[in-house]
């Protein structure tokens, strides 16, 4: 697919869960700023979600399946938001933790989305 | 006659009341009935969340995988898709208990963790000693190692906070 998007949103995954790493190191709960981040990381997701689907459209075919592969972006889109509300429901430094565990999840959905594709 | 008899009688009354059969049961009883509706122990508080959400990634990740594994291409690895399912309807159940909570829903999840846990063991060492078997990956293959060991480490670290939850909260 667009190796830099598929680069872009797994860095800023990463990016995302070692800044609520952080926030749960200081014992912190999750604040506007990091729902900004997650924000920000969920759209990248969804932009993902729709150049793969034009990509399908255009009649191009993912290496190891085309509903793998939706199931895939689909996962990715909604991994960090699903971890957001779950860090409102648990105002804690554990929110913290699973907001970062969204992020690596969301990282390694990339590299396998990255495999899926073919390349 | 009748006051030799009432007076023992009496004095076991008030000893009985702090030591024997009623006693133990107090405590329990009451708290059982409460915790099914309106005070359920709640086991998604704090780490548990945590625990809630991989168990709930690993559900998706397991059920996904063998749904479209078994309605494409059963035939190619029977027991390793039979396997992955199954390991699907575990995660699915714990992953239930947690949301749930109370007492027999953490008991039941303890029970389902030390299966999980038992699955990983066996399954792991099944595909390391006889590969054969195996034509494909199951979510449990090489204990976990294509998750990221999460199938491991999850059961133990679930195990730990369910049992802390129980010293924890009576």
């Amino acid at each position: 697919m667009l190796d830099v998007l598929t680069v872009a949103t797994a860095v800023a995954a990463l990016l995302l869960a070692a800044w609520c790493g952080w926030a749960a190191y200081r014992d912190q709960p999750t604040k506007d700023w990091h729902f900004i981040g997650m924000a920000v990381v969920s759209l990248l997701a969804l932009v993902q979600l729709v150049v793969g689907i034009v990509q399908l459209a255009r009649g191009e075919k993912p290496e190891q399946g085309t509903t793998v592969f939706v199931a895939y972006l689909l996962g990715a889109v909604a991994c960090v938001p699903v971890a957001g509300f779950m860090s409102l429901a648990e105002r804690t430094r554990w929110g913290s933790v699973t907001v970062a565990a969204g992020g690596v999840v969301l990282a390694v959905l990339q590299v396998r989305l990255h495999d899926i594709w073919g390349g | 006659m009748a006051a030799t008899g009432s007076a023992p009688r009496e004095r076991r009354d008030t000893q009985n009341t702090p030591a024997a059969p009623e006693t133990p049961e107090t405590p329990e009883t009451p708290e059982t009935p409460e915790t099914p509706d309106t005070q359920r122990t709640r086991l998604i508080g704090g780490p548990g969340m945590l625990l809630v959400w991989l168990y709930g990634v690993m559900v998706v990740g397991a059920v996904s995988r063998s749904a479209v594994q078994i309605s494409t291409e059963f035939g190619h690895a029977p027991l390793a898709y039979s396997l992955s399912a199954v390991a699907g309807l575990v995660y699915g159940f714990i992953t239930y208990s947690l949301v749930r909570g109370g007492e027999t829903a953490r008991k039941a999840a303890l029970v389902c963790c030390a299966a999980e846990l038992l699955g990983v063991l066996v399954v792991g060492t099944w595909t390391l000693v006889e590969p054969s078997a195996f034509p494909d990956a199951t979510v449990w293959s090489d204990y976990g190692m294509g998750y990221l060991f999460i199938p491991v480490l999850l059961p133990l670290s679930a195990v730990y906070w369910l049992r802390k939850g129980s010293a924890g909260d009576r």
